[in-house]
């Protein structure tokens, strides 16, 4: 069957995969791993905001709130404890906090759970609005929850931010976190549920008249949404070893818009391909910022900034040619992969078929 | 004696200045088709609405009765309560998931009656595999009693107009229904096609032992199909009776030809 070969094949795909990223961690210099690790962090937070603005169609902005509040507890919790009275040096920290120590797993799945709570608070007013009004809705809570966090002193230092969570540039460890958030949500977006999302997203009035609750549905994706961009920026604290209010203000979650209208909207493998464009496009574009000589000539334009014009360049090529980014709302499935090897010409002419 | 599927008591819709319905009382029997026609404008839609839960009545109430013995008022409940509750209904303007296939576009209706909770189905344990596997049986069956089955993978947007209505179709009775209400399911057919729909419904209400409710302007379908007709003008029912009697009555056909000027 089919179905079985798939799931097969993408178990040795991750196998192979994790086979890759260790000897990235043991042989590859830490800061090309630093860019694999972003670029994998994105990749999540890049899928949670496809999971509410791509398949829900719900037009959310609140990505940078969810992920200061993951990021915040793996900073809270993470610190060791002999190192916090350095960091919380104007505030003391909260006596009852400042002796809980939690592994880094752990508040990761504290961050995402409560970046979820957060969220269903938040949702349960604000899902009502469609559209732009929804944008500018979820644009400022994700600023009231920063607001919130920069001014609870004794809980989180404030303005100061947090240092010394023990950096994390593991290549395995974020790739482990990665896989599992895009197996569980691809199950979640391929069961009967992710459906409804994708009933929703073209069709209000049609899926509530199909008996799909939308104030249920858009919540479920909204806070799915919200667990998984904690997750993400929890690992984002971690991989930054400092977490900062500034760090997780609302232009942050424009980089993710970005990522899923670049990689597609509705397509959680364009949303991979998206956040690796994104991430490893603007570190490698650096090459424009440095001063370039041809043939002893210094070429004028080669200096700080022409790096963010290239690739403006670059984006509006490509918003002009895959108008709806580069995958779609289609996947890469084995199909394709597969077709593509067979007949490595005709996968272009034909469109693929649907997986399943 | 015959049970009463829908009622609707002095049901009104106001918006702002202008009264949409007026004052509707329509008495929808068990296996019954009914049909609900009038003039552009005069409320036909808007008395859906109100029955599905789109808009809530200004005044009256809606009183749907699934099964023997039991009345639900479901005056202003949610749409998606309603269409659980088992009254599915079809667009005038037909509203696919243009995007989706038209497996998908079935598929879905069926997840109302799914009852494992998102986390079962996240994680494929066994209650949620065996409904999947059963909305899947389900929907290929219906599909190829249709013949939809050859154009699952097509887009719903990609099929010709007139099977996007059967599509439309189709998809409510996924949901199950007991009560179906079309709104103007021969729009745009040409005199062959209606004909072919016309059949349609009849075999559909018998097969799937429904009561159906619609909309509809093709005076052919109607008069040929339905059990009772009511007239709606200037949200008013004018007039309500058997193909016959309609057809007959001077208050419709000035409605719909107009006052002679002289009269």
């Amino acid at each position: 069957m089919n179905n079985k070969r798939n799931i097969m094949l993408t178990i040795a795909a991750l196998v192979i995969l994790f086979g890759v990223a260790c000897f990235v961690q043991a042989e590859v210099n830490s800061y090309v791993r630093r860019i694999i690790n972003l670029c994998l962090v994105y990749a999540i937070i890049g899928l949670s905001m496809n999971v509410t603005n791509g398949f829900a169609g719900q037009f959310s902005l609140g990505q940078a709130g969810f992920m200061a509040i993951g990021a915040y507890m793996v900073g809270i919790f993470t610190v060791p404890v002999e190192l916090r009275a350095d960091v919380f040096y104007a505030v003391p920290m909260n006596p009852h906090l400042v002796n809980v120590y939690m592994p880094l797993w752990m508040a990761l799945i504290l961050g995402g759970v409560l970046a979820a709570f957060v969220a269903g608070i938040i949702g349960t007013p604000v899902l009502r609005l469609r559209g732009d009004y929804l944008a500018i809705a979820t644009l400022g809570f994700s600023e009231i929850i920063r607001i919130v966090i920069t001014n609870a002193t004794s809980i989180t230092n404030g303005a100061l931010g947090i240092k010394n969570i023990p950096p994390l540039n593991d290549v395995r460890y974020i790739f482990m976190a990665a896989a599992i958030s895009y197996v569980l949500i691809t199950l979640l977006l391929n069961s009967s549920y992710g459906r409804a999302f994708k009933a929703i997203r073209e069709d209000e009035i049609a899926a509530e008249a199909m008996g799909i609750s939308l104030f249920y549905h858009k919540n479920l994706a909204f806070m799915v949404s919200a667990f998984f961009a904690g997750i993400g920026g929890g690992l984002y604290g971690a991989l930054l070893g400092t977490v900062d209010p500034k760090n997780f203000l609302f232009t942050l979650t424009y980089n993710f818009l970005l990522i899923i209208v670049l990689g597609g909207m509705g397509s959680v493998t364009g949303s991979m391909f998206g956040a690796i464009i994104v991430t490893a496009g603007l570190e490698y574009l650096r090459l424009f910022d440095e001063p370039m000589e041809l043939m002893g000539i210094a070429i004028p334009l080669f200096r700080p900034g022409l790096r963010m014009v290239v690739f403006s360049i670059l984006l509006m090529v490509c918003v002009l040619f895959w108008r709806r980014g580069i995958m779609g709302t289609n996947e890469l499935t084995w199909e394709k992969i597969i077709s593509f090897v067979k007949h490595p010409l005709s996968g272009f002419r034909k469109k693929g078929v649907q997986g399943k | 004696m015959i049970r009463t599927v829908l009622r609707t008591e002095h049901v009104t819709m106001q918006f702002g200045g202008v009264i949409a319905v007026n004052d509707l009382n329509i008495v929808v029997k068990e296996h019954e088709i009914i049909a609900l026609i009038g003039p552009n404008g005069a409320g036909k839609t808007t008395a859906f609405n109100d029955i599905t839960g789109v808009y809530t009545p200004t005044k009256g109430r809606v009183i749907y009765s699934p099964a023997e013995g039991k009345e639900i008022d479901i005056t202003g409940r949610k749409p998606s309560e309603i269409a659980q509750l088992g009254i599915a209904r079809t667009f005038q303007n037909i509203r696919l998931f243009k995007d989706l296939s038209v497996y998908e576009n079935v598929l879905i209706a069926k997840h109302l009656h799914l009852e494992s909770n998102f986390l079962a189905a996240t994680f494929r344990l066994p209650g949620y595999k065996k409904e999947e596997e059963a909305m899947r049986a389900d929907v290929e069956r219906l599909l190829k009693e249709v013949n939809l089955w050859d154009v699952r993978n097509e887009k719903a947007s990609s099929l010709p107009y007139g099977k996007q209505r059967y599509l439309e179709i189709v998809r409510a009775l996924a949901t199950e229904p007991k009560l179906l209400l079309l709104d103007e399911p021969a729009a745009g057919m040409n005199p062959k096609e209606t004909a072919e729909l016309t059949e349609f419904i009849r075999q559909i209400r018998d097969r799937f032992n429904l009561t159906i409710f619609m909309i509809e302007h093709h005076m052919d379908l109607v008069m040929e199909i339905s059990d009772r007709i009511y007239v709606l003008d200037f949200g008013t029912t004018i007039a309500t009776g058997d193909p016959a009697a309609i057809q007959n009555n001077e208050r419709v056909i000035k409605a719909y030809l107009g006052e002679d000027e002289d009269a």
